[in-house]
């Protein structure tokens, strides 16, 4: 290719320039892709690092399908590179157009044929994952979890454990020897969202007035990332996901002491006084008090979670209290009111919130 | 028309008041000029649209950055999206038909010149009425903002309860009105080139531009239709209480995304297939061939415009549908890609046994086949609805549709641009400044899109106002933003090079390109009524007949 | 290149091309049926869904005699249309007349229908699915209906006035086109409405 700039001839200069950005391209892509992970901690939530069967056949059917569009890019880059080098016109050519060729029945037959081979192919592989992870029979014992979507945040109910829990999911994992896969009912109380966490499946949406389902068996423990995939309003970037996929042993004692009611303890009963009787019974509940409010997280348990306002915040007294006092510092845009209480009374809460282990 | 003639026009328009120029285009029926101002008209919201993506590539520049607001961000993505598909590239698109379809077809003007008014004028209002939102801030009593609902307003996020306020009725409405505008374009489209072509242009004589522009407009006519009905269905929901999309009164959310998809795939062929127009004309007058396989290609535009119709829910495949349903929208949509394939190795047999010229319009069809090779894989990528379910809704589909938004369509519009620009001003552009922004707008372009579908693959969803630090997502955004900053000196330069040239540049002359089709036969630019007699075609390259008497294409089709 | 003068000889009457206001009318009839299409689905999609209010089979009464004058005005357009062809403008402005008039029987019959609706059944535009779909379909068919009027006033008050005769009968057959239409569309309405519905 002839660049004429200045003068000068830079089609050297342009194929060099061409290749480094390949090279350095390629060795991004690369590095990116192959992020190793300690054991036990998964940060990146990579596609192509599936830790549970549906994220599995998942990956396996996007090998397939790039190494076949990946064959067909080389086809036909190296065509058009060769197009280009060999048939661009020099200097020296003759004054006469080319040979006015109008087109070829043979060769349009060759190129509709070859790519509806490659189409067949391709469906029939895709077809065959999609029923694997759709129409996957459900094995005797499964983790029935029932997740309903919230602006900005995440209901979970487990109905045959009594258990009603938010934002960070608590799952047992799977041995493929005696499944225990969890299967998820997906509802939404208001606007769409949808549920990813890629390392253990694809995402399927909430809809209000619509039930969805979903399965996952992850075969690692650890705690796994994700967020919601679906715009759902202001504070959808920080509708953040984990799921913490614990050993039989450990999700029993988690289960058992989520069943409990709240800690009643006397020493934070002036806070408890202040949950009770300002507005926070009318979103919130805390199982064994009067509160029983259902549009915002069940807190019976809340400092058994990492993280408040959905992953926006490290669970943290500091914390805690600044989302009490102004939730606009942490979650600009989200449905928790700022309660605007004294200094007394906010600590005293704090402190109360704080035993509900 | 002689230099002289030419002489005393440029003097009696100097001499002339500027309120009554300014009046004469603004009551215009004339399909050069409104071609002109859709053409305007769509640069405008080029920049608009282009500055909202630079404020929503520096707030994703580092994770938790604050460079604006939670609300701030979701409207510029919101306007951004919409901006570019209603008020650059449809405008864009209607511009360059209106301006070049009657002059290639032997006619004088469109059949409906003042429908043709009136179409780009409820355009420009639409676009006028959703930028107003802007200024109807929380200010004037709470009337609203800009929207913020993502350019597909799913519902319920736009019903009242969820959108208070007026700014989803903005893009409601905006988008309606010009919705209208364009199904008055299409029908004048369809109406030109069924009825106005000169003598002996039959459709097999017409050039590929004739054709895609019919097939685009009749994708105009029944898509964007849906669109329509659904947005007044959402106002009935908004104003009269109706409960189309109220899911607490037993509506469904899914049915808005049904309407809003059977509207949005076609959509994006109706932008495609102009493109496609564009290197149909370009790539053969470069390679000094006839395009390579005509019959097949508007057999293929004709078939993509029907398949297209079938592959909507292929947005939809996360809602939850039953196997079967997902199965077809895989069927189809893998099947779309036959026609498509087809489509980019004639482009590839035009150029093979050719005489390459890389001039500027052709550099950008070169790089838009490498690109729409690209796009059409990672589409068949996204096609698989297991692969899907983890791509869908991340960065990895951004990534894809820029790549053909940008990558492909943006690339011919600008290969367009240098390949008219001397046929409508007069005037050649500068090649030393178009090679400049060819080389610096491909640099940016893949440093941006390339890596994009990187986080995607590491999990990032879209529509995200902030990213959290640590899942491997920072170095990948950075570098975007930095590509998103080429891009746009590479479009500044563009600018500067249609400003200069417009003024400096040296005179075109009919036919710079030695091209083949009958706008290079009258002067550039075109007098008003285009040609002095109504000419008749013997073949598909009047041109190459009247330059080639001794072998005419006519012995050949 | 320099300009190139073109004298081809131009054969006039054998290049012969479908009349431009003809083709424009039917990309119109297109669009505006796609648009029918979708207000029909969700009529269908949302039949028996609604959580509350009167029903269909309740509150639904086919209006057969007003369906009888919209459809009869596609004839009685149809042969003014022939009649101006031929030149007959007094036969021509009698026939137009009857199709406003039976256009208009319609609107009143609707009208009629609203009001027993609204008024006796209390089912309004947001009483519930049934009450949404069939106001917003069959209103906006009535809109259509409401233009179409307009449109042919127009051409009686310009007939009126001695302006219109064959030369103008390509035109008018492009209205008549519309006005076909939209009684097409209520052949479809209707069978969504008051047959399938209930």
């Amino acid at each position: 290719m002839k660049v004429n700039f200045r003068g000068m001839e830079w089609e050297g200069v342009a194929r060099l320039g061409a290749g480094i950005l390949l090279l350095v391209f390629g060795l991004l892509l690369a590095a990116g892709l192959c992020s190793a992970s300690t054991p036990g901690e998964n940060p990146v939530p990579n596609i192509f690092e599936p830790h549970s069967t549906p994220a599995d056949s998942i990956f396996h059917l996007s090998l397939f399908v790039l190494t076949i569009t990946g064959l067909i890019f080389l086809v036909v880059f190296i065509l058009l590179v060769y197009a280009i080098v060999k048939f661009r016109a020099r200097a020296g050519d003759s004054p006469h157009e080319p040979p006015q060729v109008y087109g070829s029945t043979q060769i349009e037959l060759a190129w509709t044929v070859i790519p509806i081979l490659i189409v067949v192919v391709l469906f029939l592989a895709t077809t065959r994952v999609l029923h694997a992870i759709q129409d996957a029979p459900k094995p005797a014992n499964v983790v029935e979890v029932i997740a309903i979507g919230h602006q900005f945040w995440w209901e979970f109910r487990y109905p045959a454990l009594g258990i009603v829990t938010a934002n960070e999911l608590h799952i047992p994992v799977s041995d493929p020897a005696n499944p225990t896969p969890t299967y998820l009912k997906l509802l939404s109380a208001d606007t769409d969202h949808s549920f990813w966490v890629p390392q253990l499946a694809g995402k399927t949406d909430l809809i209000p007035n619509r039930v969805n389902t979903m399965w996952m068996d992850p075969r690692r423990t650890g705690i796994f990332l994700g967020q919601c995939a679906q715009y759902c309003g202001t504070q959808h970037a920080k509708m953040l996901l984990q799921v913490k996929v614990d050993s039989r042993e450990d999700f029993e004692a988690w289960a058992n002491a989520q069943k409990q009611p709240a800690k009643q303890d006397e020493s934070v009963s002036a806070g408890r006084h202040v949950f009770e009787t300002t507005a926070c019974i009318n979103c919130h509940a805390v199982t064994g008090t009067a509160a029983t409010g259902r549009f915002g997280p069940d807190l019976t348990h809340m400092m058994s979670r990492s993280t408040i306002a959905s992953g926006a915040a490290e669970n943290t007294p500091e914390n805690l209290g600044m989302w009490i006092q102004d939730p606009e510092m942490i979650k600009p845009g989200s449905l928790m009111p700022a309660m605007k209480l004294s200094d007394t009374d906010q600590d005293a809460l704090v402190r109360y919130l704080e035993t509900l282990r | 028309m002689s230099s002289d003639a030419m002489a005393i026009r440029a003097a009696e328009a100097a001499g002339r008041p500027w309120v009554e120029t300014l009046h004469d285009w603004i009551t215009t029926v004339d399909h050069k000029r409104l071609g002109i101002l859709y053409i305007l008209l769509a640069m405008l919201f080029l920049l608009i649209g282009g500055l909202e993506a630079i404020v929503i590539r520096i707030q994703l520049m580092r994770p938790h950055y604050d460079f604006v607001s939670p609300q701030v961000f979701n409207r510029m993505f919101t306007m951004h999206g919409t901006t570019m598909i209603f008020f650059v590239i449809m405008p864009v698109m209607f511009g360059f038909a209106n301006y070049l379809v009657p002059l290639m077809i032997g006619a004088r003007d469109m059949a409906f010149p003042r429908l043709n008014a009136f179409s780009f004028w409820l355009t420009a209002f639409g676009g006028l009425l959703l930028y107003f939102s802007f200024l109807g801030g929380s200010g004037l009593y709470g009337a609203g903002n800009a929207p913020d609902v993502g350019w597909w307003a799913y519902a319920p996020l736009t019903s009242r309860a969820f959108s208070p306020g007026h700014s989803a009725d903005y893009w409601t409405i905006s988008v309606l009105v010009s919705g209208f505008g364009s199904i008055g374009t299409a029908t004048n489209i369809i109406a030109t080139v069924i009825s106005m072509r000169c003598p002996g242009m039959t459709l097999g004589r017409m050039p590929l531009m004739g054709w895609m522009t019919l097939v685009m407009s009749g994708l105009v006519l029944i898509t964007i239709s849906p669109l329509s009905a659904a947005q007044i269905m959402l106002l009935v929901d908004r104003y009269l209480g109706g409960h189309f999309f109220d899911t607490q009164a037993g509506g469904s959310a899914a049915l808005w995304m049904h309407f809003f998809w059977i509207f949005g795939h076609p959509e994006v062929y109706i932008l495609v297939i102009p493109a496609f127009a564009f290197a149909s004309e370009i790539i053969p007058v470069f390679s000094r061939k006839p395009i390579f396989g005509y019959p097949v290609m508007v057999a293929a535009t004709v078939g993509i415009g029907f398949i297209s119709m079938s592959v909507w829910a292929h947005h939809m495949f996360t809602i939850g549908m039953t196997s079967a349903a997902n199965t077809f929208f895989v069927l189809t949509t893998m099947a779309i890609s036959v026609p498509t394939g087809i489509k980019i190795f004639n482009w590839l047999g035009t150029m093979w046994g050719g005489k390459l010229q890389f001039k500027t319009p052709m550099l950008f069809c070169i790089a838009f086949l490498f690109q729409f090779l690209v796009a059409g894989l990672t589409g068949i990528m996204l096609g698989a609805a297991p692969f899907n379910w983890q791509l869908n809704g991340s960065y990895f589909v951004i990534a894809h549709f820029h790549y053909v938004i940008v990558g492909a369509i943006l690339f011919c519009i600008f290969g367009a641009v240098y390949f008219w620009y001397p046929k409508i001003t007069g005037r050649m552009l500068n090649e030393s400044l178009g090679k400049l922004h060819f080389w610096l707008f491909v640099i940016g372009f893949h440093m941006t899109f390339d890596l994009m579908h990187i986080p995607g693959i590491l999990g990032m969803p879209r529509r995200i106002y902030t990213f959290e630090p640590g899942r491997g997502w920072e170095i990948w955004n950075m570098l975007v933003t930095i590509g998103t900053f080429i891009q746009a000196i590479a479009i500044l330069l563009f600018l500067a090079n249609l400003l200069i040239s417009y003024f400096k540049g040296p005179r075109a002359g009919n036919d710079p390109w030695d091209a083949w089709t009958l706008e290079w036969s009258v002067n550039s630019p075109p007098p008003a009524y285009n040609f002095a007699v109504i000419p008749t075609v013997e073949s598909r390259r009047p041109l190459w007949d009247r330059k080639h008497p001794e072998d005419p294409d006519s012995r050949y089709e | 290149m320099s300009a190139i003068s073109t004298p081809i000889a131009q054969t006039p009457g054998a290049w012969k091309l479908p009349y431009r206001s003809k083709v424009g009318m039917a990309c119109l009839i297109i669009a505006e049926s796609a648009i029918f299409t979708i207000f029909v689905v969700a009529y269908l999609y949302y039949a028996g869904k609604s959580l509350t209010g009167p029903t269909p089979r309740e509150v639904l009464d086919p209006p057969i005699f007003y369906t009888i004058c919209l459809l009869s005005s596609s004839l009685t357009i149809h042969f003014a249309s022939r009649f101006l062809e031929r030149g007959g403008r007094g036969a021509f402005l009698g026939f137009w007349f009857l199709t406003i008039f039976l256009g208009g029987l319609f609107l009143f019959g609707t009208g009629r229908e609203w009001h027993r609706l609204i008024y006796e059944h209390g089912l309004t535009i947001s009483t519930n699915l049934f009450g949404t779909t069939y106001y917003s379909l069959v209103g906006l068919h009535a809109f259509h209906v409401t233009v179409g009027l307009i449109m042919l006033s127009i051409v009686f008050l310009f007939g009126l006035a001695g302006r219109v005769g064959s030369e103008q009968s390509a035109r008018v057959e492009v209205l008549s086109m519309y006005w076909h239409f939209v009684d097409a569309v209520w052949v479809v309405v209707f069978t969504v409405v008051y047959i399938l519905g209930r």
